[in-house]
């Protein structure tokens, strides 16, 4: 029931306690409403149970296992929101001046240093607001390194893998680029044939996902920078799968020139529901001066903003002031709760994980996507033969899970892979709950063999069924109406 | 098994092309896509008039699962589009090489129709992808 439907009319949040009208006399005549705001007239009592309510059929991080591959939905430690929401970060003012702010500019400035030295590139920029911003960040760069070189009229291609994350050809695009696809070798690297008959004087750059959305590194990734170097290009990393190397491999020593790292992905800031998120980027040499400005800088023992007026050829602002700079805030708590030995302890459980978990639904009778290789943080199984022998789907799978308490893995994603399943455990999980997750797969496939209905039919327990999404997709409609208005 | 219709000429890429009395072609996306991709919820064509190479992307369907783009067959130009598809996309599914047409295109040079898969090429194709 929306809240808009409890509301009577004159029913206020004031509850028993007496109180006059407010009177503001000072708002020009021209600027009052002349009709109250269709605004739900309910108590406050009505509200805190309506609000704690809906917060009770959340299924989320907090409350179950939630493999969603590609999204790393790992546990955000308490201590770095805590920390963050200390009155005097709080408190503090973008346009105070920098001699009291020093607190918080020294936090950002070694959040930079941090994730320069994580990522091996030479320069940090923290103020792209969301992982889309940050891509966007990238490729502007490229684009503003090939006019400052004279060639920007004739690089107009960027190429992106069919395993490179999905953002990749809408940030290029944006851009103003021309996308240009190459396929997947079966073993899952980038096809090297493909990509040399790709290349050219034309090409801007490469958008990789490494390791990919197939959730294996990619063994090429030398060969690939020298060629697309060759040609002039220029390789852009999406820092999407991060976690799975975090401090044991450095995207600067694979030869990439420009980075965006999702720290709600990585660095634990929060996730999904829209934000805020943050999406730093890093620049090899050749890029250093397009980055978006502010950074922060060091000199003389003291934290100063660097601005348009240091860096005349940055790419400018992405947003007014510090992009979500509450949240860098929680991203460097974590960098320093977890320390460099964390870092790589990180790669190494959310890789351990995945091969753990891997190879136990293979044991189970799950076929794999790419059977002769390792997993990274992620891995991929296909439901392509159940679907066919029992006409149950990857998302009729995706769903019965959420009866045995689990969160559907990725569905359907990546596009290259028929009745896949993402699955992604993160490093915060333990055995016990990966063992489970494994025995209600099992349960799954038994339920598919014998009862298909049953398994076609989920969810039974959650607060709604299966929803129509073909429905949702054709006639979206997501705006609320009073009833008169659409009598 | 999907349906694949031998008086058609197909693409590698699941789109299938069909020769007009009038010299122009019609094109749509194959059974065997349309079972892929799933149910369709939105279809953009084309503008009449405009040009294609051979490749290009022209259009685009997209379904609950994925948005594809679809490349265009034959370089020429696009004659008429299927303005249904706006309302009713699930024509796409329920009818891929009838009503689910995408576009007519007049070609440039027709007999570049002749190096396009024939039904037998494609459906070993299609097969391959099925395994």
């Amino acid at each position: 029931m929306l809240i808009f439907e409890q509301s009577q009319s004159g029913r206020t949040n004031l509850a028993q306690t007496p109180s006059d009208k407010p009177t503001i006399k000072d708002i020009p005549v021209k600027f009052l409403r002349k009709t109250p705001p269709n605004l739900p007239q309910v108590s406050e009592l009505q509200t805190v149970r309506h609000y704690t309510k809906l917060s009770q059929k959340n299924f989320s991080i907090d409350t179950h296992f939630y493999p969603l591959g590609s999204c790393t939905m790992k546990y955000n430690p308490r201590g770095c929101n805590s920390l963050a929401m200390l009155p005097e970060f709080l408190s503090s003012h973008p346009h105070s001046p920098d001699s009291l702010n020093q607190g918080f500019l020294a936090c950002l400035y070694d959040l930079q240093e941090i994730l320069k030295d994580v990522t091996g590139m030479k320069e940090v920029s923290l103020t792209p607001m969301a992982g889309a911003q940050g891509e966007f960040a990238g490729v502007a760069m490229i684009r503003a390194y090939h006019e400052a070189m004279g060639e920007d009229r004739q690089r107009t291609e960027i190429i992106v893998p069919d395993a490179a994350h999905g953002t990749n050809p809408a940030t290029a695009t944006m851009c103003g680029y021309k996308v240009k696809e190459i396929p997947t070798t079966a073993e899952g690297d980038v096809d090297i044939e493909a990509l040399q008959k790709a290349l050219g004087p034309q090409t801007a750059g490469i958008m990789l996902t490494n390791p990919s959305t197939l959730g294996v590194f990619e063994r090429e990734i030398k060969r690939i920078a020298e060629m697309v170097h060759q040609v002039g290009g220029l390789l852009y990393y999406d820092g999407a799968n991060l976690n799975a190397i975090l401090g044991r491999v450095k995207p600067g020593d694979m030869g990439f020139d420009v980075i965006h790292m999702n720290l709600h992905k990585t660095f634990s800031t929060p996730h999904g529901g829209g934000g805020p998120g943050a999406g730093p980027v890093g620049v090899n040499d050749r890029l250093m001066p397009y980055l978006p400005v502010p950074m922060v800088g060091h000199d003389g023992g003291k934290y100063h903003w660097i601005t348009e007026k240091d860096r005349p050829q940055s790419i400018g602002h992405l947003s007014a002031f510090m992009g979500n700079a509450g949240i860098l805030l929680r991203a460097y708590i974590y960098a320093r709760l977890v320390g460099r030995e964390g870092m790589k302890r990180i790669a190494d459980f959310s890789t351990l994980n995945a091969n753990y978990l891997m190879v136990r639904l293979k044991e189970a009778g799950f076929d794999l996507a790419l059977p002769t290789r390792r997993a990274t943080h992620e891995f991929i199984v296909t439901l392509k033969r159940q679907a066919k022998q029992w006409d149950v789907t990857a998302m009729d799978v995706a769903k019965r899970l959420l009866d045995y308490g689990f969160h559907a893995p990725t569905t359907y994603f990546p596009l290259i892979v028929a009745e896949c399943l993402l699955i992604e455990p993160t490093e915060t999980e333990t055995k016990q709950i990966l063992d489970e997750f494994v025995a209600a797969m099992a349960k799954i496939a038994e339920e598919a063999q014998s009862q298909a209905e049953l398994v076609k039919g989920a969810p039974y327990t959650m607060p709604v069924r299966r929803l129509d999404d073909v429905k949702a997709a054709r006639d979206l409609d997501l705006a609320w109406r009073p009833s008169s208005a659409t009598d | 098994m999907s349906q694949i219709p031998e008086n058609l000429k197909y693409t590698k890429t699941h789109e299938w092309v069909r020769r007009e009395s009038d010299g122009t072609v019609t094109v749509g996306i194959t059974d065997h896509a349309q079972n892929l991709l799933g149910d369709m919820v939105f279809v953009e064509t084309p503008e009449v008039g405009t040009n294609y190479g051979e490749g290009d992307d022209c259009a685009v369907v997209e379904s609950v699962k994925a948005a594809s783009d679809v490349y265009c067959p034959i370089a020429g130009e696009i004659t008429a589009v299927n303005e249904s598809l706006a309302d009713t996309p699930e024509m796409v599914n329920k009818d891929p090489f009838g009503d689910g047409w995408l576009f007519k295109l007049q070609p440039e040079d027709i007999e570049h129709l002749e190096e396009l898969l024939d039904a037998d090429a494609y459906g070993e194709l299609a097969a391959a992808e099925e395994h």
